[in-house]
C-alpha cells in the first residue's frame, strides 16, 4: 500500500545548501516581523509600548491573544 | 536539458512575489477588518471602560484613556498590523513554496501555491481558532496572557502538523487507490491529530458573564473573516504573480513560442 512519486523530483542546479541557508535566514527574519506585530511589547522593537499599542486592533482582529 | 532550469525563478524572485502578495492581501484584510470588525472592537472597549470605571481595582491593565496611541491611531494602526503580518506570511509561504518545489513534479505553480495557502488557512488559522477563538477587548484575564499566548502558538504548530498528517495520509494510500479512499485517509490523519490536540491542550473560559453573546459572536466572525481574506488573498495573488513570472521566463527562454 505504498507508492512513490511517478517521476524524478526537480533538482535545482544551484547549490541546495546555499538555498537552505538563505531560506532559513528568510524564515528567521519573517518570523521576527510577525512577532513584532503579534506579540512584542517593546522588548524587541525598542519603541516602548508604542508599536504594541499602535497595532492593538490588528492583533485582536487577527485573532492573537492580546490581554 | 530539463525545462525547469530555464523557467524556474530564483528564490529571491519568488520571495519578492510572496512578500508583495502578502502585503496587498494584508491591506485587503485590514480593509475588511476595518469595516466588519472595528465597530465590534469599539463596542467591546466601551464595555471594558465601563467595567474599569465601575471597579477601579481592575483598571490599569489596559487603560485606553490616557493611552500612548489614540483610538484613531489604533484604527489606522490596524492597516500597519495586517499589512506587515500579511507580508511576513506571504514571505513564509513563498519560502515554503521554494523548499517544497524541490520535491514537486511538474511545475503547476498556481495549484501548489493555492494548496499551500489553503493548508496554512486550515492549519494555522481555522484549527487554532476553533480551540482558542479570537477575543475582543474586555474578554480574557490579563493574568493568563502568557499561558494563552504559549498555548495559542503551540496550537498553530499542532494545526500545521495536523495538515501535514492529512497530506501524509493522502500519500500513504497508493496513487492507484480510488480518490475517496485517499481523501478519507487525509481526513483521518488530519482529524486524528486535531482531536488529540484539542483534548490535550488546556481550555480557557474567561468570557465575563455579562459580556453580550451577540457582540462576542460578531467579533469572532469578523476576526475569522479577516484571516480568511488574508490567506485567500495571499494564495490567489501569489499564484497570479508566479504564473505571470513563469510566462515571462518561458517567453525569454523560448522566444519563438
Amino acid at each position: 500500500m505504498s507508492s512513490s512519486a511517478s517521476s524524478q523530483p526537480v533538482v535545482h542546479p544551484a547549490g541546495s545548501a546555499r538555498l537552505l541557508w538563505t531560506a532559513l535566514a528568510t524564515v528567521a527574519a519573517l518570523t521576527l516581523l510577525a512577532y513584532l506585530v503579534a506579540f512584542d511589547q517593546g522588548a524587541v522593537s525598542r519603541s516602548g509600548m508604542y508599536l504594541h499599542e499602535l497595532m492593538h486592533d490588528g492583533r485582536h482582529l487577527l485573532g492573537v491573544p492580546c490581554h | 536539458m530539463p525545462l525547469n532550469t530555464t523557467t524556474t525563478p530564483p528564490f529571491v524572485a519568488v520571495l519578492v512575489r510572496g512578500l508583495l502578495a502578502g502585503l496587498i492581501a494584508g491591506l485587503l484584510a485590514g480593509a475588511f477588518a476595518y469595516v466588519a470588525g472595528e465597530p465590534h472592537v469599539e463596542a467591546a472597549i466601551a464595555i471594558e471602560e465601563a467595567a474599569s470605571h465601575a471597579d477601579p481595582a481592575t483598571a490599569g491593565a489596559h487603560d485606553h484613556e490616557d493611552a500612548l496611541v489614540s483610538r484613531t491611531g489604533q484604527r489606522g494602526g490596524l492597516f500597519l498590523a495586517t499589512g506587515l503580518f500579511g507580508a511576513a506570511m506571504g514571505g513564509l509561504l513563498a519560502t515554503a513554496y521554494v523548499l517544497l518545489s524541490r520535491r514537486r513534479r511538474g511545475d503547476d505553480d498556481g495549484r501548489s501555491g493555492l494548496l499551500l495557502a489553503g493548508a496554512a488557512l486550515l492549519g494555522a488559522v481555522i484549527v487554532p481558532f476553533l480551540k482558542y477563538p479570537a477575543n475582543p477587548p474586555a474578554v480574557g484575564d490579563p493574568a493568563t496572557i502568557n499561558q494563552r499566548t504559549v498555548t495559542y502558538l503551540l496550537m498553530v504548530v499542532l494545526g500545521l502538523v495536523a495538515v501535514w498528517a492529512g497530506s501524509l495520509g493522502y500519500r500513504s494510500v497508493g496513487a492507484q487507490a480510488p480518490t475517496w479512499l485517499r481523501a478519507a485517509a487525509a481526513v483521518g490523519g488530519f482529524l486524528l491529530v486535531t482531536a488529540v490536540s484539542y483534548v490535550v491542550m488546556p481550555s480557557f473560559q474567561e468570557v465575563p458573564a455579562d459580556f453580550p453573546a451577540t457582540l462576542l459572536w460578531s467579533f469572532r466572525l469578523a476576526s475569522l473573516g479577516t484571516q480568511v481574506v488574508l490567506w485567500t488573498g495571499i494564495g490567489l495573488l501569489f499564484a497570479a504573480l508566479m504564473h505571470h513570472e513563469r510566462r515571462r521566463r518561458a517567453g525569454t527562454a523560448l522566444p519563438s513560442t
